[in-house]
């Protein structure tokens, strides 16, 4: 992807639009990316919550934002955004609103956004609502102690697939692709986000601001408890995602799909996944290498349809 | 001012374009529909300066409205039944955030078993959310409410939503001769929306709707919705005397008929009230000394003015069109812990289930009422369906097609 606005780390905003000491797990990729998210957004915007971990961020009286808040419910965050928009616009035509358009963001984990608030999304995308979609994906119900979402990866241990004799591969199912069901409705502005990649993600951030209507972004949210590693790593992961194959940063504007970070050499997933305790029933006692040749043959398919002949992804920078 | 013939809900929509409201999140639902679309014909003819917005479901819909009123705008919505149902979670939020937007509810009684008719077991089911409930008789009614729960819930004092209530089919299709305000008179007594605090429209970057707390803050905010519901009690009288001097109509909360020298009470709320006066003054004509009291306001719930008015009756009997499966009316039961303390409260209580799914009180019911009243049975707490023979032979009937079906 050719770089508009942020050609280097010096280049993003100084301004920290969220303040430290909030309650979130130490080492939140989720964090992380709203953090990076925000400072590309910039400051004075109304964030719409679906009950999540981000949730916790609104501890009254406290809040690390410099941004409004609101706590709609876990089914329904898009819906605020909707009445929230709509009250901006009608304030503005009145002429009772300051300087200076707010921007709305919705702000949901990953079981919020696939799951139980999926069609308020699908509203809100269908009827061409302007806002920000920023989804922390964290591949499970993280805030209430990591049960398996329509985002929890094949083979991966949760709360509720636990490695047992009868399901001792975790979770049966491989998830959802939410990045897929947005860009269905060809919204304006799809985008897979990581915390490792910060660039990537404030230009993205910009690039999609220059579009009304919705923007969405789903950002792989590394979860020290959850995926059991040390906080230390959430980065490290955040990167090995995209540098397996398993996480692939693209876009797609009005529905078309580019790749904006391609691997010059995919290292093998089992890197990624050997790091981590949910998956490590899959190396220990026993190496299960059918599991792992699974989840490699689904990265490896994915890559070989986004590279038709072999060659260069669409939209790759040689 | 002009008087012209409305239905229920055609008068709903009036109130919403006399209230001057900003914005109306919307979903179509049975017997309400009309209400939405009614003013979304306006909307879209430039008749009325509003936003509507047709969203995925009524719990959207009621998002939409709570973040809205959030955000700064006077909101209206309606919706019946099922629908409140389905929005129910968004009820406590919108409530515990302090937002006063007015919701109409058109009355329908809940499946299973489905029906479209009117019963209240939906809107009473919301009873504790944290609303004002106001139901409403008639058309005028249904309009005079409306603009009266707007001054409430946006009083300072308050800050709390209201529903208004409106009976399906018997209001919501039925036309009224109505007398609609001048939007100049209706302004006058309920001016421009001004939110009372920062709301997410302010220029600083504030904020608001903070999501977690710890218990005691927890019961402390309960505590303040608490207030602010006995506050609205205490306001109501003021804001609806202003009303009627400006109007001419009288709305107290509780609504007393042919009451003076009643040995007896019937307590009814809604559009069926309507039929209970009928019966109560033919029973006058009659020479029994019965009245009938009609709730108006439900929440907050005007415990002093009904214990004043039934104080020294023989017997009450209530009418509730709901129930609260295992335990019966629910009205009964918000009665009967009114009047506990009372020194001199009827000694004789009753309660009758009737009007269930827009079942409509048969000839002779009200005397039936009134016979049980003058001799109570033994176990005054169990209620009585109102059923005739005729309709329990029907029933019969038709259970022994659907049996017959099934062998």
């Amino acid at each position: 992807m050719k770089r508009e606005r942020y050609k280097s780390l010096r280049t993003l905003p100084r301004e920290e639009p969220l303040g430290p000491g909030g309650p979130l797990c130490a080492g939140c990729g989720g964090l992380l990316a709203l953090r990076l998210f925000h400072k590309a957004l910039g400051g004075n915007a109304v964030f719409v919550n679906a009950a999540g971990c981000c949730t916790l961020l609104a501890t009254y009286p406290f809040t690390p934002l410099r941004s409004s808040w609101i706590y709609t419910a876990m089914a329904s965050a898009p819906a605020g955004a909707q009445g929230v928009r709509d009250a901006l616009d009608i304030l503005a035509e009145k002429g009772k609103l300051g300087a200076g358009d707010r921007k709305v963001v919705v702000l949901t984990g990953d079981g919020a956004a696939q799951d139980i608030g999926l069609q308020s999304t699908m509203a809100a995308i269908h009827r061409g609502l302007d806002f920000y979609y920023l989804c922390y994906d964290n591949e499970a119900y993280g805030n209430t102690g990591f049960q398996t979402s329509a985002s929890t990866p094949y083979g991966s241990r949760t709360a509720t697939c636990p490695i047992a004799p009868l399901s001792p591969r975790g979770n049966p199912a491989p998830r959802r692709d939410l990045f897929e069901i947005w860009r269905a409705q060809k919204p304006p502005y799809v985008a897979t986000l990581s915390a490792a990649y910060p660039l990537d993600l404030a230009e993205k951030v910009f690039r999609a601001s220059k579009f009304a209507g919705p923007k969405l972004f789903i950002a792989l949210a590394p979860c020290p408890p959850g995926w059991d590693v040390d906080s230390e790593w959430a980065v490290e992961l955040a990167r090995l995602a995209v540098e397996t194959g398993i996480w692939p940063l693209k876009e797609a504007v009005h529905g078309e799909v580019s790749h904006t970070f391609v691997p010059r050499r995919f290292k093998p997933v089992e890197q990624y996944l050997s790091l981590q305790g949910r998956f490590r029933h899959l190396f220990e006692p026993k190496r299960d290498d059918a599991a792992i040749a699974l989840i490699q043959g689904a990265v490896d398919e994915y890559w070989k349809a986004a590279r038709p002949g072999g060659g260069r992804a669409p939209g790759e920078t040689p | 001012m002009s008087r012209a013939l409305l239905t229920g809900n055609a008068t709903a929509a009036w109130a919403a374009r006399l209230a001057a409201v900003d914005y109306v999140p919307a979903f179509p639902i049975t017997p309400q529909t009309e209400i939405i679309e009614t003013l979304a014909r306006w909307i879209h003819a430039g008749e009325m300066r509003a936003r509507i917005v047709t969203m995925d479901s009524e719990h959207s819909m009621l998002t939409a409205a709570g973040a809205a009123a959030a955000t700064g705008v006077r909101v209206f919505t309606a919706t019946s039944s099922q629908g409140l149902l389905f929005g129910f979670e968004m009820l406590y939020a919108i409530a515990g955030l302090r937002l006063p937007l007015v919701l109409v509810n058109v009355s329908r009684g809940p499946a299973h078993p489905l029906t479209l008719e009117p019963d209240h077991s939906d809107v009473l089911s919301a009873r504790d959310a944290g609303f004002l409930q106001f139901h409403a008789e008639s058309c005028q009614e249904v309009l005079d409410s409306i603009l009266i729960a707007y001054r409430l819930a946006e009083h300072e004092r308050v800050l709390l939503p209201a529903i208004v209530n409106l009976d399906g089919f018997y209001l919501s299709y039925t036309r009224e001769a109505v007398d609609l305000p001048a939007p100049e008179e209706a302004g006058a007594f309920l001016p421009a929306f001004a939110p009372a605090y920062p709301a997410l429209c302010d220029p600083g970057s504030v904020a608001f709707g903070a999501a977690v707390l710890d218990s005691s803050l927890y019961t402390y905010f309960k505590h303040q919705m608490h207030l602010a519901a006995e506050a609205a009690l205490q306001l109501y009288p003021e804001i609806a005397a202003e009303f009627a001097s400006r109007f001419g109509r009288s709305h107290a909360a509780v609504e007393p008929f042919m009451l003076d020298d009643a040995d007896y009470a019937i307590v009814m709320t809604n559009s069926f009230a309507a039929m209970g006066k009928a019966e109560v003054r033919r029973l006058r004509s009659e020479g029994k000394k019965v009245g009938l009291v009609r709730l108006r306001m439900l929440r907050p719930f005007p415990h002093a003015e009904l214990r004043r008015l039934l104080a020294g009756r023989k017997g009450v009997a209530v009418v509730d069109q709901n129930i609260s499966v295992g335990k019966g009316g629910v009205l009964f039961s918000e009665i009967s812990s009114a009047l506990y303390g009372l020194a001199d409260r009827p000694p004789v209580l009753l309660s009758f289930i009737g009007g269930l799914g827009g079942r409509r009180f048969r000839p002779g019911e009200f005397d039936a009422m009134l016979e049980r009243l003058e001799n109570p049975p033994a176990d005054t707490a169990r209620a009585c369906w109102l059923f005739t023979e005729e309709e329990a032979r029907e029933i019969e009937r038709l259970l022994a097609i659907a049996g017959g079906a099934t062998t």
